[in-house]
């Protein structure tokens, strides 16, 4: 176990080590320079320019440019090229809004998925089962903009309430129920939009699985004996299908960047995912970068975590 | 037919049929996926797209296109579909095919019909072109990675190849003569290496050669450890990054796709061969003298194409839903080609005076994405003979 953990650290610092050359190499070498996005502003003049390249030492070779970047990226001296904000302190904050999301689209991904998973496995070929598979694959089809779309004309419609942006611009005044409710509807779209495709893609394999193993042996014994039925699927069947899913658990990790520029986009949600789309479209690469580089640190961690809890969970696996 | 038939001299008597009952492929696959009703209408939906999107770029390309995507009609515009258009303003050379606009036109009077013919191939092309990159990468890293995977690198080697990358690194800093010679040197090292190995039996054994010679890992775990670094990044994230850094132009939008999601394809490819280089057929062709390529090639790859397959079908689907949202987000295909992605992020503008303008392509996409994803499914399980027998 602790050479596992030894061993796969030390891979996974190297990984670490080329994502981040790989993305630095992609960001510098794409034509144009950030010094040029506004050529016709008259107020960047040839001296400002060169006064902004010596600043951020963009008029060194590249590998000199690397060593500054992540030395400044471990000392936590990052500053946007935009604002000259702190890039930590700048995601601090929209982590925080995204977490929201992270977090009840997540829950809801988990808490349908199973259930609609299992029963189509135990009713395979009904109607349920049929229809449950149609619906996933739409779901997985349906260009989740689109989706959007359609959503907000049914919710703004029928409900009449403001779903755009966290919360409705001026309810400073109002009671705390109303300012919760608002807050509610507003998180209600972009997560149920967010978990749409996880719930359609994890209770397809949820079924697979259940399907995997009521094929088994055992199962097969369980129910010779005289086994209740409701024991067979529940005891028997669910706990050994449920092994995969524990590490899963690692791997929702990195949605915690990479989420939905798209979502975040239509929504107007100050999240991190707009926040590095907006970045990439004003060549502030110090956010892309560290956007980058903690989001490859999430992915790195979910699989350890992911393959931690494989060795915990089942004792036939020795990595 | 019975008397022209020659019998076989070796032929026992009496067995008039082979024994086996004889099918070929297609006819055995084409039964296997009739079970799967979702599967066979994915299958025609399929088909259907093609055709649609063959018969678009004839229909709308050439001087006088049938249907013209490019006409704007200012006077005419956001009409609904199957609205008729008004002949005394539109000169005659202006009317749309049938007197007619089927689907509506949009924001500039452009008949939105013709626009979504046009769309369809190149959605269809962004699709195909970014999986047959995928593919292609898949195989050939996959295929490397299964089939030599075992050999090993050594520490010259690797400090010749690092050689090399910090003289790419070098030239890509503007340090042109340091950075090119480092490059040469590398490559050259390797090159004269296998050159020398062949000639040479022994050099002698001096400390310094055995330190150089220690085997540092193997092919495979280097191109794993390569998939692994790909994976590291988020995807959508990085074509983002990529196409908004680009100059817009419709073939890095599939290069990029392609580039950013061959990793699957690898990783099935190196599954299937790890397991079909140690079989029979492949031990039988080895002692027949067959070389390494044909081996791969004609052996190994037919072998193993059925999950390749499966996961391009399903690549083809999500490489068009990504080309979508990144014309929704303002970066895709740029405009002279219409896609159904830009008609549809164009028309969100209109959602409400002219819905038309989102459902139409919205719902297009929708179909056919759907209709891979089933298709794909549908292959899936033809396919795989475990599931085959259990069914």
């Amino acid at each position: 176990m602790l050479s596992f953990i030894a061993r796969s650290s030390i891979q996974k610092i190297i990984t670490l080590f080329f994502v981040s050359v790989v993305s630095f190499l992609v960001i510098h070498l794409a034509p144009g320079e950030p010094s040029q996005v506004d050529p016709l502003n008259p107020k960047f003049t040839p001296e400002m320019v060169e006064r902004f390249r010596q600043q951020f030492h963009l008029d060194k070779p590249l590998y000199v440019q690397y060593a500054y970047f992540y030395r400044d990226l471990f000392t936590g001296k990052t500053v946007s090229w935009k604002d000259n904000l702190p890039v930590l302190k700048k995601i601090i904050e929209r982590f925080k809004n995204s977490l929201w999301l992270f977090v009840v689209g997540t829950l809801l991904t988990w808490t349908l998925a199973f259930p609609i998973g299992i029963r189509s496995a135990i009713f395979r070929g009904g109607l349920y089962d049929r229809s449950a598979t149609f619906f996933s694959y739409l779901l997985i089809s349906i260009p989740g903009f689109f989706f959007a779309y359609i959503l907000i004309i049914i919710v703004v419609s029928t409900f009449h309430v403001p779903v755009i942006d966290m919360e409705t611009f001026g309810m400073g005044e109002s009671s705390w129920y109303r300012w919760l409710m608002d807050r509610v509807w507003h998180l209600l779209l972009p997560s149920v939009l967010g978990a749409t495709g996880g719930i359609a893609v994890l209770s397809r394999y949820v079924r697979s699985q259940m399907m995997e193993v009521e094929g088994q042996d055992y199962v097969r014994t369980a129910r010779a004996k005289g086994v209740p039925e409701e024991q067979v699927h529940y005891k028997h069947a669910l706990r050994n299908a449920l092994l995969p899913f524990v590490t899963m658990f690692g791997l929702i990790l990195p949605g915690l960047i990479g989420g939905s520029v798209i979502i975040e986009s239509i929504f107007a949600w100050p999240g991190m995912g707009r926040m590095a789309y907006e970045a990439i479209l004003a060549r502030d690469y110090p956010i892309v970068l560290t956007v980058n580089f903690i989001s490859a640190v999430l992915v790195l961690i979910g699989t350890f975590i992911s393959d931690v809890l494989y060795m915990v969970v089942d004792p036939r696996i020795r990595l | 037919m019975m008397t022209e038939r020659v019998e076989h001299p070796l032929k026992p008597p009496g067995v008039e049929k082979p024994l086996a009952p004889r099918e070929s492929r297609w006819k055995e696959f084409w039964r296997l996926l009739r079970k799967n009703r979702l599967a066979v209408l994915g299958f025609f939906i399929f088909v259907l797209f093609f055709l649609i999107a063959l018969a678009g770029l004839f229909l709308t390309s050439g001087p006088r296109p049938v249907f013209d995507p490019a006409i704007v009609r200012l006077e005419e515009k956001l009409r609904p579909p199957f609205s008729s258009p008004t002949l005394e303003i539109l000169g005659s050379d202006r009317v749309p095919r049938f007197g007619l606009y089927l689907l509506g036109t949009d924001e500039l009077g452009r008949d939105v019909f013709s626009r979504m013919i046009q769309g369809a191939w190149v959605s269809l092309t962004v699709g195909f072109v970014a999986v047959g990159i995928a593919v292609l990468i898949g195989i050939l890293l996959g295929g490397i990675s299964g089939y030599y995977g075992q050999k090993a690198i050594r520490a010259d080697q690797v400090v010749a190849a690092l050689i090399a990358m910090v003289g790419i690194g070098l030239l890509l800093s503007k340090t042109y003569l340091g950075g090119m010679l480092l490059l040469i040197a590398g490559i050259l090292y390797l090159v004269v290496l296998r050159w020398w190995k062949k000639k040479v039996r022994k050099p002698g054994e001096t400390a310094w050669t055995r330190v150089l010679s220690v085997r540092v890992m193997s092919i495979d775990t280097l191109i794993m450890r390569f998939v692994d670094i790909m994976l590291c990044f988020p995807s959508f994230f990085l074509i983002l990054t990529v196409v908004a850094l680009l100059p817009p132009s419709i073939y890095n939008i599939m290069i990029v796709i392609g580039l950013t999601s061959w990793m699957g394809a690898t990783r099935f490819v190196r599954a299937e061969f790890l397991s079909l280089r140690d079989q029979d057929f492949v031990t039988a062709a080895r002692a027949l003298g067959v070389g390494d390529w044909r081996i791969i090639f004609r052996h190994m790859v037919p072998n193993a194409i059925a999950p390749v397959l499966v996961s391009a079908t399903i690549g083809i689907a999500s490489a068009i839903l990504t080309e979508s949202a990144l014309s929704f987000l303002g970066l895709g295909v740029p405009p002279p080609h219409a896609t159904w992605g830009n008609i549809l992020s164009d028309g969100k503008n209109y959602i409400f005076d002219a819905p038309w303008l989102t459902f139409v392509p919205g719902i297009a996409i929708l179909i056919v994405v759907l209709s891979f994803n089933l298709f794909g499914e549908g292959l899936r399980d033809v396919l795989n003979p475990r599931l085959r027998e259990r069914s």
